[in-house]
């Protein structure tokens, strides 16, 4: 079985972030980068599939989001891993975009692997869109199971059975082959690379594409393609200041009581 | 006249979410000063009978796409209905929940529809022109980006559950209710639902509930959990857990609240034991009003807090689960 597993680099959750001048974007100089901890799921997926089944490839691929980040730094994570190949989609002209020209140029380059099966995160945690593999499924046509915590696959009827979070339960979805699952904590638990792992990892292929590779016109892709910008980034309103309630542990809970009902009107 | 505003409104067995009348309410005020038309849809089996609730909340017409193969939600027809409904409609933007659904569905209409899309936002502008400012929390809630579509068009929006406010309904008598038939597209779809299993457990979903009492590692054993549980019954809310207290397998992950779990905004939440760290706040920041109880008083859930109890929640919880319950009897 041939899978692909789409991953995105993104800022470590723990990063202090500051904004560009024209506060539109996130400064990226200084930041320390790891792979969305969502598309560490989907690898460890793939990887155990391919275990499970004793055959198949594994491919990981990353669009450099921007000029500043070195995606190809995730990719060999991966590879490290255990993934077998990497695709690095690197153009100048890929920056700036939004969701649906992201989703543009990984079916682009998807178009050229082939495979049986794709996976990526359900959400990368800097945009939190929720969006670019659902799109990526749309545009190559193929059948998508979003927020995946359990996955199996059945190779003689060229199926997947995933489970898939809803609120309150989960919707078990069938699905046939190739078809593109978003994947969620609870899948699996992503495995660390083996200093042996990341010593082969040097040796496994990194092929790099840029917008020529692919054959997408300049003016659908980038800044130029994309449907949506960002006016920009602002910190969350403050909450305002709050209070410690004082006294033992009858005379506080009581006044909290009070203060839900009366100030809050909450109870 | 000017284009209207579509609201797909989630219905799963027949009962509609909340959320999707508070999405109608929230096209109402963004169209208002353009005179624009809020037409609601409602997709399923047989779901006729909600479109006057959608009408009683303040859609001018409503569209049902009812077909009995759609007992379950697919979203490869859902997107072919919608995209149908807005191809013909020509809405300057769609409007629907941050559900599993709407978020699984907006994402796939918008690709198809080749237009902008917003998930998961919390703030919404509408110019005169139609163009959409949207804001929605990235980077985990840490920041807040406002964005705009590049055309005023078919813009796909994801509304957070529990933000925005519905009208106050009217009687949908003289409400004009239209049914227009929406096609599904001819092809069957391929991702199938086979079974919807109930989770065991709260019966209020999180992000749907209006409170959360959510326990963390303070409560120090998945056995304690009940001291959360009783006193969520006598306030009548979900119960959430905070990623330490699902690592370490008190609770399913289902329950779990941070940025790695659900995001909530309800109107208010009570931490019990949870210090409230960043990957914990992301998750519950927004909510109304926070109570912390924990016995550091330099948890960083206390800078969050509307109000806070410094002390043992072994005392202080079942001490407030007997005080709701008698203010619930005086009440």
């Amino acid at each position: 079985m041939k899978i692909v597993v789409c991953v995105k680099q993104v800022p470590a959750t723990e990063s202090k972030l500051q904004m560009t001048t024209d506060g539109a974007d996130v400064n990226r100089s200084g930041l320390s980068f790891v792979i969305n901890p969502y598309d560490e799921f989907a690898v460890e997926e793939a990887l155990q599939i391919k275990e499970r089944l004793g055959t198949g490839e594994v491919t990981v691929l990353s669009m450099r989001p921007h000029a500043d980040q070195k995606p190809e730094e995730a990719l060999r994570t991966c590879l490290a891993m255990g993934a077998d190949k990497a695709v690095l989609l690197s153009d100048q002209v890929f920056d700036g975009g939004d969701a649906f020209t992201t989703a543009l140029v990984l079916a682009a380059a998807l178009r050229r692997l082939s495979f049986d099966l794709l996976l990526c995160g359900k959400q990368a945690v800097d945009d939190d869109g929720s969006a670019v593999g659902i799109q990526v499924a749309e545009l190559l046509g193929l059948p998508h199971v979003a927020v995946v915590n359990k996955l199996e696959i059945n190779q003689g009827a060229r199926t997947v059975l995933a489970h898939r979070q809803i609120e309150g339960g989960i919707e078990v979805v069938e699905a046939p082959l190739p078809a593109l699952i978003t994947c969620q904590k609870g899948l699996n638990e992503p495995r660390y690379p083996s200093l042996p792992g990341i010593m082969k990892a040097k040796q496994k292929p990194l092929e790099v594409w840029t917008r020529d590779t692919l054959g997408l016109p300049a003016e659908t892709i980038g800044v130029a393609g994309a449907k949506q910008r960002v006016v920009r980034l602002e910190p969350p309103p403050p909450r305002p200041a709050g209070r410690i309630i004082e006294g033992d542990a009858p005379t506080a809970v009581k006044e909290l009581v009070r203060l839900l009902h009366e100030e809050a009107k909450v109870i | 006249m000017a284009n209207p505003i579509l609201v797909f409104c989630e219905q799963r067995d027949g009962r509609l979410k909340k959320v999707g009348l508070e999405a109608i309410g929230e096209a109402r005020r963004l169209g208002e000063g353009a005179g624009r038309e809020v037409v609601g849809i409602v997709i399923g089996a047989s779901v006729a009978s909600l479109a006057e609730e959608l009408a009683r909340h303040g859609t001018s017409r409503v569209l049902v796409g009812e077909d009995p193969g759609l007992t379950r939600y697919s979203s490869e027809t859902y997107a072919a209905m919608l995209a149908d409904a807005a191809t013909r409609l020509q809405p300057v933007a769609i409007l629907m929940g941050a559900t599993a659904m709407g978020k699984d569905l907006a994402p796939k209409l918008a690709a198809r529809l080749k237009t902008s899309l917003a998930q998961d936002c919390v703030a919404l502008q509408m110019e005169g022109d139609g163009f959409l400012l949207a804001t929605r929390p990235v980077y985990g809630g840490k920041l807040r980006a406002v964005v705009k579509a590049v055309t005023p068009a078919l813009q796909v929006v994801t509304l957070r559950p529990n933000v925005f406010s519905p009208i106050e309904p009217k009687p949908a008598s003289g409400i004009p209710i239209e049914r227009l038939a929406l096609q599904a597209s001819p092809d069957r779809p391929r991702a199938t639902v086979r079974d919807v299993q109930q989770t065991a457990g709260s019966k209020i979903e999180l992000t749907e509930a209006g409170i959360i009492v959510s326990g963390g590692r303070g409560l120090k054993g998945p056995e304690n959990f009940k001291l959360v549980e009783e006193l969520a019954a006598a306030v009548g809310a979900a119960v959430g857990a905070s990623r330490a207290a699902v690592d370490a397998g008190w609770k399913p992950h289902s329950y779990q609240v941070g940025l790695t779990g659900k995001t909530v905004s309800p109107q208010l939440y009570i931490a019990c034991g949870i210090s409230g760290a960043i990957q914990h706040q992301a998750g519950m920041s927004s909510a109304r009003t926070i109570v912390a109880i924990n016995n550091n008083p330099n948890a960083p859930i206390f800078k969050l807090a509307t109000y806070g109890i410094v002390g043992d929640l072994f005392e202080v919880i079942p001490l407030l689960t007997e005080e709701v319950k008698k203010l619930k009897a005086e009440s």
